[in-house]
């Protein structure tokens, strides 16, 4: 294993995520601002949460007076889906040393979770260089994109203008895709994309994302694994 | 300097997020062997969590991306993955222009 290869190829990996993330981070301390928060504020929650959608929904709650474990409980459940992450990544990182599981895991995020599983299903190793390279880029990028956002809000007047507003959608459909080839692939996305689109009408945003991806894992373990076959 | 309550609601939310991060392995790895059904279900997971996110965009935002969500996952049958982001870039603007 070559240390330095591995350093590179994390950074690469953020790279897609790291443009298609931008706008939120922009927008995310853009509207922190807009709701009352300080500077500071927005900074702490960008370093410390590090989860989009969650200090979205964060900063939604601060204006509105709601008693603070309820707002604590609300990021926990946004970010619940991450448990079944660190579940799966952690199979992959039995090299690891207990510490660097640690470290390791806090950039655990949607784009970086992704990335390591097709690295692992590539064959090449998971390694702790390169997880963790790849995890910094993005989180140093998103801590200065949401203070960028927050000391020029303005600059994010419309990001439907340049359609990147859309980008993280289409981020994450690519990487949807990127799966296929997995035993029941399509089931559990046809399941999940069902089951989320029905949670987000009766239930609502953020639920139907734990929702619909219950649903989905539900199906795969009823199916159950057949064994892989590797064939192109 | 006196901490405000925000900051004390911040660094929570911070620590309860950690610990969705690291919960999920540090209870798997308290078994030592996985059933085939868990291990199924793991393997699941990064589309079923990653279709919810793509799911209710695709529905509910309009026309324009319903078509951006359909053409992207048709070029992602055959081209490399920065190839359908630049595609589905193109697609938002284009779609967006013609169709709203």
């Amino acid at each position: 294993m070559n240390p330095r290869r591995e350093m590179i190829d994390g950074v690469l990996s953020a790279t897609p995520a790291m443009i298609a993330a931008a706008p939120f981070g922009l927008l995310f301390g853009a509207l922190a601002i807009d709701n009352g928060m300080s500077v500071f504020e927005v900074a702490l929650m960008s370093a410390t949460i590090f989860a989009g959608a969650s200090q979205m929904v964060g900063i939604d709650l601060f204006g509105d007076r709601i008693a603070p474990w309820l707002i604590v409980l609300s990021i926990f459940a946004v970010n619940f889906r991450h448990v079944l992450y660190s579940a799966v990544i952690g199979r992959h990182t039995r090299s690891w040393a207990a510490w660097q599981r640690f470290v390791g895991f806090f950039f655990l995020i949607d784009p970086q979770f992704a990335e390591a599983e097709k690295r692992a299903e590539s064959g090449k190793p998971l390694s702790f260089i390169w997880f963790v390279s790849g995890g910094l880029t993005f989180y140093v990028t998103w801590l200065f994109e949401g203070w960028l956002g927050a000391v020029f809000g303005s600059l994010v007047k419309n990001p439907a203008d340049y359609g990147i507003d859309f980008l993280l959608t289409v981020y994450f459909l690519v990487l949807v895709m990127g799966f296929r080839k997995r035993s029941n692939w399509l089931p559990v996305v046809i399941v999940s994309a069902v089951v989320s689109v029905g949670a987000y009408m009766l239930v609502g945003s953020p639920w139907h994302v734990s929702i619909g991806a219950i649903a989905g894992v539900a199906v795969a373990a009823a199916i159950g694994g057949r064994p892989k076959i590797m064939v192109e | 300097m006196e901490i405000s309550i925000n900051t004390w609601i911040i660094l929570a939310g911070g620590l309860a997020t950690y610990l969705t991060r690291i919960g999920g392995h540090l209870v798997l790895s308290r078994f030592s062997s996985i059933h085939p059904r868990v291990e199924a279900a793991l393997n699941a997971v990064p589309a079923a969590v990653l279709t919810t996110l793509v799911a209710p965009a695709a529905v509910f935002s309009g026309p324009a991306e319903a078509a951006t969500v359909i053409v992207a996952a048709l070029a992602a049958l055959y081209l490399p993955g920065m190839a359908v982001f630049a595609i589905g870039w193109a697609a938002i603007l284009a779609f967006r222009a013609l169709i709203g």
